[in-house]
């Protein structure tokens, strides 16, 4: 049994010495973590071997996941002591009773289209089990409407080494070269519910790798793991209609989710592949919500793609560097679908990753001298991708692409609790003001 | 606010175009009332003469927001909240951000509960040209103890910060209120047991007050309407706020409710809420890192969905940072532009020899960019490239900054490297590293590569400047 450290005890190690990041730290021995408690239902994952500094984080959010289910004993103040009752002022003498009452928002009249991701043998796929995104009849978490398909993470694979955050990169340093390995880690691991595989190494810019050898790593990444899988291209609009192309073919019949479709490359390409091979299709809009409208209406109207294989991404900006305009985004076109736009009513997808572009996420320190010290970034970086997700989760955000595994398991958890499936005994909390803490 | 057209509010003007208000018309007034970026105060005629009380009287319950304004605290910290007319923030813009109180407890050593004053009132967090801060403290009455509880209240009313009095004993409320007079606080809180003492607390120090029953609106609102009607009009909700499983999913409920309600036009319950993220550390999270997280999360989820005011306990930066900046994301006025003006900015004065940036036009970008240069006392040129107002990264994904573009942007702002530098040499963002060879054909310049982050400037400066 490995020795338990407490992130307490590290900071007291650490206090008074002017230590601003833990290089290559490791610790040693196996990480143990007890799931025992947790309700049915919920699978919070909770990554045992994450390695280094962010197995001490494990430990901690696999105590936040494991201490829901117990009820909690406070530490409660003494009897208050007895006060002459007031004389009351006649103007305070009875509770005037009220009645609480709101409607249901009448003008909520249209369904969120339902698109299911990944074929299983029943629909001549081989994936162990099918994703369903949408379905919504209000906005994420309203109580006018229950919500049909709880929200879903699917995690990066890169098809090559790549820079990452400090806090990221620990967790997929060993599987870096070699994507199967990669997938499988996030899905036997993290709890992934679907693996990203991006070709960026098809960028001319980059390795300028052919279609044909992309599409072997997407063979093997679909032999790896059993999940859905979604293919992303390199961005590089001349070539990414190819490269997702040829994914599609050699994944026949799989339902992948096509990334991207955007107005600035050959979109009908990208759908042409995904009807002929049986595939959905992302259609990428930068915060622009009559650009989406465009787009999708290009898809429906001009390529044929039926509405239950449009997803759409309209943009996922990090907290601090624009969410603003990506939740208002969001929520706009959700609110729009929801009223009848016929042209907005899709299920939607965030690029959370985006979150560790955001200097707070990463940077050792404020670059800034009057700022408040920003503390250990080890911690700031999960969190940041937490709440850019799950803002945009509130916004009507149905998938999220995402990396850092304890991002994944806490966005999990709040997405799933907000959904109504988390079980968890009842918290007294009429004594707060005394409770210790 | 009950109408929504300039037209309906310039019945109530004295239509004389006199511009004292710094309007040329009484119909431009009208519009900023309704886009309410302008008060009936700052209509001098309307405020002085006797004639037009009546017409003020009744725009001013016109124009009423439908959430009332509570203000908790005095002087320039004061803190304001509620006050919104939309349930989503596209619709107008929200006001008054959330405002983040952190607690200290009356049983704290003396040192201690200063330090941790102290530290709330001096967090900054510098966000494109002003500094985000935490807003108050929240005293709770941990000891039950009037006499402990009334010498906490004195040490931190000293540090100026507002505060929410914390105890549901109307003797150490009072206790509180007694050492704290001139201070505004908001009382925590009024309870189905103990109403009528909060209550007329709240009525003899004419101070804001909380009511609270947890989880049952009806009570609730029962509460809110019986003091409203004794005259208290500064009330402040409490739906109560359970951190786990079916009762954090009730709570979210309740925030939507009560909200949607008030909006709608249901004035007896049309006040702000108050969050209790702080009871994350009650659901047996051991660890403080875990436990604090998830304050984070239940803090994030009702600073979106309708929590106008919270009590917190983590003062962490990875907990705060996120916080102050959610606040910021939400309550930010979607109204105001995306984009600077392009062109050529001066940071400091700089001459022929001070380098040369580029960065785009999008004003969280611009803004970003020139807060780092200029905060590390660099001089230098900074051109804003119009990229229809998208970032860097994004911009030369989708094309909207281009080597065509930059060499549009020096001509447009009368720029020649060769003729108003002595190195002629650009700087470019790291993340449009791709540019640079065809920059330097386009532009007949040599083209240097910046930093990825403009955070790391000064100690790119440092390395590669002046060039060689």
């Amino acid at each position: 049994m490995a020795k338990k450290i407490k992130l307490s005890d590290i900071t007291s190690m650490f206090a008074g010495m002017d230590v601003q990041a833990l290089e290559g730290v490791t610790i040693e021995g196996d990480i143990e973590i007890d799931l025992s408690g947790l309700g049915g239902g919920f699978d919070p994952m909770l990554a045992a071997a994450l390695g280094q500094e962010s197995a001490i984080l494990a430990q901690h959010f696999a105590r936040l996941a494991g201490m829901f289910g117990y009820p909690v004993g406070i530490g409660a103040p003494a009897a208050a002591p007895a006060i002459s009752p007031a004389l009351a002022a006649p103007k305070l003498k009875d509770i005037i009773p009220a009645k609480f009452d709101v409607a249901n928002i009448a003008e909520w009249t249209t369904q969120i289209q339902e698109v299911p991701i990944g074929n299983t043998s029943a629909d001549g796929g081989s994936r162990g089990k099918q994703v369903m995104l949408g379905g919504e009849k209000a906005l994420p978490f309203y109580f006018d409407a229950p919500m049909p398909n709880r929200n879903q993470v699917t995690i990066d694979v890169f098809d090559m080494r790549i820079g990452l955050a400090k806090a990221v990169k620990e967790n997929y340093d060993e599987v870096m070269d070699s994507p199967g390995e990669w997938a499988k880690k996030n899905v036997d691991k993290f709890n992934a519910d679907m693996i990203t595989i991006h070709l960026i190494s098809t960028d001319p810019l980059v390795k300028d790798t052919s279609a044909k050898d992309a599409a072997k790593t997407v063979e093997e990444v679909l032999q790896a793991v059993d999940v859905p899988i979604a293919i992303g291209g390199s961005g590089n609009p001349q070539k990414d209609p190819e490269v997702l192309s040829k994914a599609a073919e050699v994944s026949e019949g799989e339902r992948c989710l096509l990334a991207s479709a955007s107005l600035n490359l050959d979109y009908a390409k990208i759908a042409e592949a995904a009807l002929k091979y049986d595939h959905d299709v992302l259609s990428w809009t930068q915060l622009d919500m009559n650009a989406q409208k465009e787009l999708n209406r290009k898809l429906m109207k001009q390529c044929n793609v039926p509405r239950d294989r449009i997803i759409m991404d309209p943009t996922t900006a990090a907290l601090g560097y624009g969410l603003d305009y990506a939740y208002t985004n969001m929520e706009r076109i959700r609110l729009a679908a929801l009223m009848g736009d016929e042209e907005l009513t899709f299920p939607m997808s965030s690029g959370t990753t985006n979150a560790w572009g955001a200097r707070e996420s990463w940077m050792v320190s404020s670059p800034l001298g009057q700022d408040s010290d920003w503390g250990p970034r080890e911690y700031r970086g999960p969190i940041w991708e937490i709440v850019t997700g799950l803002s945009l989760a509130i916004a009507g955000n149905d998938l999220f692409m995402m990396m850092h595994p304890t991002s994944v398991a806490v966005l999990k958890h709040i997405t799933q609790t907000l959904f109504g499936m988390v079980e968890a005994e009842p918290v007294d909390i009429a004594n707060w003001i005394g409770a210790e803490v | 606010m009950k109408i929504n057209s300039p037209l309906e509010a310039y019945k109530y003007l004295p239509q004389t175009n006199c511009g004292e208000c710094g309007e040329p018309t009484c119909m431009a007034f009208a519009s900023k009332l309704i886009d309410r970026s302008g008060k009936t105060s700052d209509c001098p005629p309307l405020v002085k003469e006797k004639k037009y009380a009546k017409k003020l009287a009744e725009l001013d319950r016109l124009l009423a927001p439908e959430i009332r304004e509570v203000v908790i605290g005095v002087g320039e910290r004061a803190a304001k909240i509620g006050g919104d007319d939309v349930l989503y923030r596209h619709k107008l813009t929200f006001f008054n951000k959330t405002k983040m109180f952190f607690d200290v407890a009356d049983t704290m050593e003396e040192a201690a509960l200063i330090e941790r004053v102290k530290k709330i009132a001096d967090f900054k967090k510098f966000y494109v040209g002003r500094n985000l801060l935490l807003d108050g403290v929240a005293i709770r009455a941990a000891s039950n103890d009037p006499a402990k509880f009334a010498a906490a209240v004195k040490k931190v009313a000293e540090i100026g910060l507002p505060m929410v009095f914390c105890s549901f004993n109307p003797a150490v409320l009072k206790a509180g209120l007694e050492v704290a007079k001139d201070k505004n606080p908001l009382l925590y809180a009024a309870n189905n047991d103990n109403w009528k003492e909060v209550g007329e607390l709240a009525l003899e120090y004419k101070v804001p007050v909380v009511v609270s029953v947890f989880n049952d609106l009806d009570a609730l609102k029962s509460l809110a309407k019986t003091f409203a009607e004794a005259g208290i009009k500064d009330i402040v909700l409490d739906p109560g706020t359970y951190p786990s499983g079916k009762g954090l999913k009730d709570t979210f409920t309740n925030f939507l409710k009560i909200r949607r309600a008030g909006i709608m036009g249901d004035t007896e319950i049309a006040y702000p809420i108050m969050a209790l993220p702080f009871t994350a550390w009650m659901a047996g999270i051991a660890d403080p890192v875990s436990a604090s997280y998830w304050e984070n999360v239940m803090a994030s989820v009702f600073t979106i969905r309708y929590g106008d005011i919270m009590i917190l306990h983590s003062m962490e930066p990875y907990a705060t940072l996120p916080e102050v900046h959610l606040a910021e994301t939400i309550y930010t006025d979607p109204r105001t532009p995306v984009s600077v003006d392009g062109g050529m900015y001066k940071v400091g004065s700089p001459d022929k020899d001070s380098p040369v940036f580029f960065t785009t036009n999008f004003a969280l970008t611009y803004y970003t960019v020139e807060s780092d240069i200029s905060a590390n006392g660099i001089v230098c040129w900074l051109l804003a490239v119009d990229t229809d107002g998208i970032g860097v990264e994004a911009a030369v994904a989708g094309g909207q900054l281009t080597s065509a573009k930059v060499k549009d942007a020096f001509e447009k702002a009368g720029f020649d490297l060769k003729t108003d530098t002595n190195h002629n040499t650009l700087i470019i963002p790291g993340l449009s590293a791709r540019l640079q060879g065809d920059l330097e054909d386009t532009l007949g310049a040599k083209v240097k590569v910046g930093p990825m982050d403009s955070g790391r400037i000064p100690g790119w400066m440092e390395k590669n400047w002046p060039p060689k």
